[in-house]
């Protein structure tokens, strides 16, 4: 049998990451998973969200489908813009971007995976997928 | 769905923000422009009741490592209580415990500071 599949499409608007939130939430709760879980589930997917929404190059809207399996929720964020190289993405450090110009932002792939049990990023320059999964 | 609302009082040399909603950019740089305007008029120790912030992203906390930044050259402090567990979680995995405080409560926060 299919797994049950929750699909959304978010327009590139400000905030628009706080609908996907409110969704796992309910998803979550179906799933009784803890409000822990419930918590680190909403952070990563703001994160992905963001990095879709300003990293993607594209006015396009992103589409995030929430599968829940017996043992797990996945969640995959799709975009459809040019696509990074994660191997290009250094890993921040406070102690590098306090008391220098280096910018301060970049924390969000750190934070899906510290957050998420398993995380998978798939990029081309057509697009890319992020596959998170929380285990119960 | 994600006005962000702050309201400032000063207890004992400290000021205190409270903010209520999403921590995002614009959250963020509203706590950044009270404590700027504050600490041009000579305030250093800052504390932000997070209680009304249930939900933050990685741009506006990173907002608050540049507030930690200006305090740093004024020798001044920041402090953060009343926060979720995914917040505090989220200071913690950005590293800003390393740089200022979380407390629990702001009577526990308010002895330190």
């Amino acid at each position: 049998m299919k797994s049950p599949t929750v699909e959304l499409k978010l327009p590139i608007l400000p905030n628009m990451e706080l609908i996907a939130t409110q969704t796992a939430d309910i998803i979550a709760n179906h799933m009784h998973l803890s409000e822990e879980q419930s918590g680190e589930i909403s952070m990563a997917l703001i994160e992905a969200c963001i990095n879709a929404f300003e990293h993607s190059k594209t006015e396009n809207s992103i589409y995030i489908h929430f599968i829940v399996e017996e043992n797990s929720m996945i969640i995959k964020v799709i975009d459809q813009g040019i696509g990074f190289d994660k191997s290009k993405v250094e890993i921040p450090k406070i102690e590098n971007k306090i008391g220098n110009d280096e910018r301060k932002r970049g924390w969000g792939l750190q934070l899906i995976q510290a957050l998420m049990d398993s995380v998978e990023f798939e990029s081309t320059n057509a697009g890319t997928t992020i596959t998170m999964i929380k285990n119960k | 769905m994600s006005d962000f609302k702050t309201l400032v009082k000063e207890l004992n040399e400290v000021v205190i923000i409270e903010t209520e909603g999403y921590l995002n950019n614009e959250g963020g740089q509203k706590v950044y422009d009270i404590c700027i305007e504050k600490m041009n008029l000579g305030s250093r120790k800052f504390l932000i009741n997070l209680t009304g912030t249930k939900v933050v992203n990685s741009i506006g906390v990173s907002i608050l490592i540049e507030v930690i930044e200006k305090l740093q050259e004024v020798e001044g402090k920041l402090g953060y209580y009343n926060m979720a567990p995914i917040v505090e979680k989220t200071f913690h995995i950005m590293g800003l415990s390393k740089y200022s405080s979380l407390y629990k409560t702001e009577e526990s926060a308010l002895a330190e500071f």
